[in-house]
């Protein structure tokens, strides 16, 4: 028998776990659907390996453990995925998360078992890996993936926790008394795996039968089963490791690093149960208590709703809710059609009767009786104190992390405050200022280096200018200094995007009638060549821009500037005409469209589409020439640069007539065409359609020709100048 | 509302309550000793305290009635009125009342909100402002009879033939520092009169009996702690002992220190107030301790006899540096396993 | 006589030790960068949204710190950024103006694929580099770099960006402020 050590503080709450231990381990009814959450365990929920519509048998894998810290998810009887999507979820938010759903068929079909007999003499790793495919994690509540916890090896003390310590629930009892043999044989599997010097198993003095049966089934072997005094809450982790070895797990320091680690007894029991028959966790042992005619504990699927277990029990009718875990610890349910998950160890249908109102709250008198209960040695009030008035740094200055959030002071409080609340909200808003400080920090460094590469660039380009005009201008041996391009840039990219801004515009509504699958497509690709088109005048613009600050030293302002400008504003008049043109050409066709035949529309279509891309062009280059007239008008702009840009705006001048012509033709066909009772258009607007649009092309062509040319023609002409 | 579901039924008022039970041995004891004058400061400060708490929380916005019934205000009345001269004026009484629940409790925030022992700053204020009413104690045999009494209390008038000495007196403390000062006894001389009784005082030394039993009452229901009132108790002594063995003859026993003035009233019922007193174990420890020691001082070297508000006061600034200075470790931070 | 003289010596002589002291301290211990602006910054949200007037967060925080800028204008810090940019530089809290761009939950922006052309404006546009893609390509934005800034909108041609509010997860649920039934201590009390 080894010396028991006790823990600071703790409380005697009334037990009321008698109520549930009168009849066995009983089965509810299979339900007819399950819900199971892919977030059953601490680390990355489940990946859904099966789909909807999918027969899934009993045991099945229906989710893969993502990552080393997770857990797979099992069918728990056989039947039909139906859905994977948000369903209520058991958690203190209320919020709804992914779940496989899937309709029992009543057959409750096992998939054939494997266990995994060899597991004395393989490798551990691959035992740890059978069992997170099993999804085998700790049920004790933290529901921590088991494989990790069974990592480490030549441990001093394996501590096994049959504590159970929290008023109402008594599953680990009734397992312990009626399962008591695969226990052992679990404790064995995880011996083998760590290999521990010894092996305790704690179990509070206030459960006779399971101490004698656990006594039973250890005889022969070398596990030492303790009676631990009954003091909430021994069952925490830390605290039955304090208790039994005397060792006190600091916070943040891994209880392995100390020589011991602790294993829940219904963990351990569904390692055997995985190990040696083969079954994934696909239910556990729930205690049903409460507010209801029959309480009792149930081994229940997993994902059978609450509500179901709850009705089974025989919920009283002034029952006003479920609480999922312990009266201490656990949580109403917000929604009790949320799935049983492998943390829930005990339903309580809770009543005033059970659960009165807190009497209302006084302020804190400071006497301390929370200190003197709080088993991690903590001031509450203090930490009440911070968190109230959310000076957060302060209370994670007083080891507000390494509250186990165990309710005890406020179990004990006299001024009747909800401590607890107080903290959760200290911690959750800790951690969400550390996320946003993450991310800030995180949006800072890429902000910076994004001004960074822009310099670079920005010098690159300046450099690459220079020694290319130093190239050209060597002869001549006189130069003014490039001017840096990037001035230029955001009303080029500001005037590229009204541009294409209408040209999604015309696009899509021409497209608007299509099938969607058409429509998109079409819109896509006219949309990229529009993107094309404008960047290839934006090319030619950009130089045009470029030459006309290059040559900004020279005098005389010119009429020719003028005279673009004046060209290039009627031209924008002309352009919008032809939008506005378009868009009320593309709105009656809306109602007609299914009697549309598809080539009209596509014609029609491309034909706004064209259109439109040519006015963007003229557009375009009527607004380098303005800007070129800007910025000669100090000095004299380069006359070659100006004819260029003249030329552009000339040649998409008649481009945005030819357009506008197709335009208006099609506009003429389109009200007879779009007509419901219309029979199909004749032969002849089709064609004129189609006519108008190879036109445009072929404008279009030309006009990149020409930007080209332009383009072309440049390094002479920064030399003239 | 979340976790836990389940809480001891255990209320402020009801603590408040308990208290106020185990101040009643001391309480009886006195009102033996000095008469009904005593039970009329009582209903004085408790009245006033009940109305000037009333009045303040109406002001502050809060529930009067919810408030009023947690009982710290007439735990304050209680405890004023007993450190008060029992046949002080009507007035006396009811503005040091008004001072400790107006000011010292109400204006930091009321209840919890503290920083000093409202009562103790009731007292304070009276013995600075008013130095000569609080010099009148009453004396332990007083000739009066009740209804002499109330006349005296409300009306300072002293029944035909009654003399002012005979009715009220220096208090033990009071008298022995006036005679040291005159400088013509021996402490153990003036130890030696009747006022004196056994130890500290005809009555004194029973009320402070009387206190005792109530103070153990409360530390075996786990309302207050060991460590202050004992660390108080420890410190007086500590401060007392050596100096009586030095000098005898200019040093009071540590006992009649012990037993004297409001000393055991201060320990069991002063330096356990919650709210004014550190929540750590050691924190209490240094605290108790050096309200003793300044006790002790004050009232040896310092002008004011009845000094354990003055000690109880000044510690009350400490508190907070105290608490910050001797949080405990937290559970993992020491002992076996601790430091890996 | 001769105390007064000593005393106004002393007092002199004080002085000038003193005033040398300080002198050479501020010369010796010059700091170079102003860490104001860098502990400002820290405050700062990072959104680099601009919704301040000045273009990034940075320059607000210089601005601040020269007095130049209000602290009441970073709608993404919210009431919560201006309490701690009260409390760092030992101002009022003040509350945003009323016309001004008011705070509004954090969102995060979304790229309709189907409708996207490749265009880069909004690539160019994204002060954090949240947004994949290149020319001609879908693009794409990275929600957990995206800041909310809502630059990218404006460039867009086709408008296929949208901001979509980042709502309530399990990730980053949070417990709410305890609220007693009963006002036992007000907070605020006046």
């Amino acid at each position: 028998m080894s010396t028991l050590y006790s823990f600071h503080g703790g409380i005697h709450p009334p037990e009321n776990k008698q109520q549930s231990t009168g009849r066995p381990i009983g089965t509810p009814p299979l339900p007819a659907r399950l819900y199971l959450p892919l977030n059953q365990h601490l680390g990355n929920p489940a990946t859904p390996c099966v789909a909807v519509g999918e027969r899934v048998l009993k045991g099945q894998r229906i989710a893969k453990a993502d990552g080393a810290v997770s857990a797979a998810l099992h069918a728990p009887t056989s039947g039909t995925v139906t859905a994977i999507a948000p369903h209520a979820y058991a958690h203190p938010s209320g919020l709804a998360e992914t779940c496989i759903v899937i309709d029992a068929d009543g057959r409750d079909e096992w998939q054939p078992r494997q266990g995994f007999p060899l597991w004395q003499s393989t490798e551990p790793a691959e035992v740890r890996r059978f069992l997170r495919d099993m999804g085998v994690v700790g049920l004790g509540g933290a529901v921590f993936p088991t494989s990790l916890k069974l990592a480490s090896t030549h441990l001093d003390t394996l501590v096994i926790n049959g504590a159970e310590c929290e008023p109402y629930i008594s599953c680990d009892d009734l397992l312990m008394r009626e399962r008591a043999a695969d226990i052992v044989s679990g404790i064995a599997i995880v011996v083998r795996l760590m290999q521990p010097k010894r092996v305790l198993i704690g179990i509070e003095d206030n459960k006779p039968e399971a101490i004698a049966a656990m006594r039973a089934a250890c005889a022969g072997s070398d596990y030492q089963v303790v009676a631990v005094p009954t003091k909430y809450p021994s069952g925490g982790a830390k605290q039955l490791i304090r208790i039994l070895t005397g060792i006190e797990v600091p916070h943040g320091v891994r209880s392995t690093d100390l020589g011991v680690q602790c294993f829940n007894v219904g963990t351990v029991y569904t390692v055997a149960r995985a190990v040696e028959h083969g079954e994934p966790v696909i239910s556990r042992i729930v205690t049903l208590t409460g507010a209801v005619a029959r309480p009792q504990n149930v081994e229940a699927l997993l994902g059978t709703p609450a509500a179901e277990l709850m009705a089974w029990a025989g919920q009283a009718p002034n029952s006003d809710g479920v609480i999922m875990g312990g009266p201490m610890m656990g949580f109403k349910l917000a929604d009790t059609a949320a799935g049983l998950t492998k943390a829930g160890n005990c339903l309580i249908a809770s009543s005033a009767e059970l659960f009165p109102p807190r009497p209302p709250a006084m302020p804190c008198i400071r006497c301390g009786e929370c200190a003197d209960a709080c088993p991690a040695e903590l001031q509450p009030m203090d930490l009440y104190w911070f968190a109230k008035a959310k000076n957060f740094g302060k209370a994670q200055e007083r080891n507000l992390f390494d509250c186990i959030e165990c309710g005890a002071c406020s179990y004990v409080c006299p001024s009747q405050l909800p401590l607890v609340d107080y903290y959760r909200f200290a911690k959750s808003e800790i951690w969400a200022a550390e996320r946003d400080k993450k991310s800030a920090d995180r949006a800072r460094t890429r902000h910076e280096f994004r001004q960074f590469r822009i310099e670079r660039e920005k010098t690159e380009k300046a450099q690459r200018l220079a020694e290319h005009a130093a190239k050209t201008a060597a002869p001549q041996a006189t130069l003014p200094t490039p001017t840096p391009v990037a001035t230029d840039k955001p009303a080029e990219d500001k005037a590229a995007a009204i541009k294409a801004a209408m040209e999604r515009a015309a696009a899509l509504k021409a497209a608007g009638s299509a099938t969607p699958a058409v429509q998109s497509e079409d819109a896509k690709q006219a949309a990229i060549r529009a993107a094309m088109e404008r960047a290839a005048v934006n090319k030619a613009a950009r130089e045009a821009a470029k030459e006309a600050g290059a040559s900004s030293a020279a005098p005389a302002p010119s009429d020719d500037a003028k005279k673009a400008a004046i060209q290039a504003a009627m031209e924008r008049a002309a352009a919008q005409k032809a939008a506005r043109g378009a868009a009320s050409l593309g709105l009656p066709e809306t109602p007609a469209a299914p009697i549309v035949p598809n080539n009209v529309l596509d014609d029609a279509k491309k034909a706004a589409i064209q259109a439109a891309m040519a006015r963007a062009a003229a557009k375009k280059a009527e607004r380098e020439a303005s800007e070129a007239g800007q910025q000669a008008q100090p000095a004299a702009p380069a006359a070659h640069a100006l004819d260029d840009a003249k030329k552009a705006a000339i040649q998409a001048a008649m481009e945005r007539a030819a357009a506008r012509k197709a335009e208006r033709e099609h506009a003429e066909a389109a009200p007879a065409d779009k007509a419901p009772t219309a029979p199909a258009p004749g032969p002849a607007t089709l064609d004129d359609a189609k006519k108008a649009a190879i036109q445009a092309a072929m404008e279009r062509a030309a006009a990149r020709k020409a930007a080209r040319d332009a383009e072309q023609h440049r390094p002479p002409q920064d030399k003239d100048s | 509302m979340h976790s836990p579901h389940i809480a001891k039924p255990t209320t402020v008022s009801v603590i408040m309550l308990k208290v106020l039970a185990a101040l009643l041995p001391g309480l009886i004891v006195y009102v033996h000793f000095y008469g009904i004058g005593v039970l009329v400061q009582l209903a004085l400060a408790t009245g006033t305290a009940l109305l000037a708490e009333a009045a303040m929380l109406k002001l502050r916005g809060l529930p009067v009635d919810f408030f009023l019934r947690d009982y710290s205000a007439v735990l304050t009345a209680w405890l004023l009125a007993l450190a008060m001269p029992p046949l002080g004026a009507w007035w006396l009484i009811v503005v040091a009342t008004l001072f400790a629940i107006v000011i010292a409790k109400q204006l930091y925030g009321g209840l919890g909100n503290n920083p000093f022992n409202p009562a103790m700053v009731g007292f304070a204020v009276a013995i600075v402002a008013f130095p000569a009413q609080m010099a009148q104690w009453g004396s332990p045999t007083v000739p009066l009879h009740e209804l002499e009494q109330l006349a005296y209390i409300f009306t300072r008038q002293l029944p035909p033939g009654a003399a002012l000495d005979a009715v009220v007196s220096a208090t033990p403390l009071d008298f022995l520092k006036t005679q040291l000062l005159l400088g013509d006894h021996s402490v153990p001389e003036l130890l030696a009169r009747p006022l004196y009784g056994h130890v500290a005082g005809i009555g004194g030394e029973w009320i402070a009996l009387g206190y005792l039993v109530g103070g153990l009452f409360l530390w075996k229901q786990r309302l207050i702690p060991w460590q202050t009132p004992l660390a108080m108790l420890a410190g007086l002594a500590a401060v007392a002992t050596p100096l009586w063995l030095y000098d005898p003859l200019h040093f009071a026993n540590p006992l009649f220190h012990l037993a004297a003035g409001a000393t055991m009233l201060a320990a069991f019922f002063i330096v356990t107030d919650p709210v004014t007193a550190p929540t750590t174990p050691r924190g209490r420890l240094i605290f108790g301790f050096l309200v003793g020691v300044l006790t002790y001082v004050i009232r040896v070297f310092g002008g004011f006899p009845d000094s354990v508000a003055f000690a109880v006061l000044i510690m009350n600034i400490a508190v907070p540096f105290i608490d910050h200075t001797t949080q405990p470790p937290v559970f993992g931070a020491k002992r076996k396993g601790g430091s890996a | 006589m001769s105390g007064l003289l000593l005393a106004l010596a002393i007092m002199a002589a004080l002085a000038v030790l003193l005033g040398a002291v300080l002198g050479f301290a501020s010369v010796k211990f010059k700091v170079e960068a102003d860490p104001l602006v860098d502990k400002i910054d820290a405050v700062l949200p990072q959104t680099q949204c601009g919704q301040c007037s000045y273009p990034g967060c940075r320059p607000y925080a210089t601005a601040i710190a020269a007095g130049e800028a209000d602290i009441n204008r970073c709608p993404p810090g919210g009431e919560d950024g201006i309490h701690k940019l009260a409390e760092l530089l030992g101002v009022d809290y003040k509350p945003f103006d009323e016309g001004a761009a008011q705070p509004k939950p954090k969102s995060v922006a979304l790229i309709n694929e189907e409708l996207c052309i490749g265009c880069t404006l909004c690539i160019q546009a994204c002060p954090v580099d949240a947004i994949l893609g290149s020319a001609k390509q879908m693009h794409t934005i990275i929600a957990s770099e995206c800041t909310g800034c809502e630059l990218c909108i404006a460039p867009c041609p086709v408008d296929c960006i949208r901001m979509v509010p980042v709502g309530t997860t399990l990730k980053n649920w949070k417990w709410d402020y305890p609220v007693i039934p009963i006002a036992s201590i007000p907070t605020k009390a006046a």
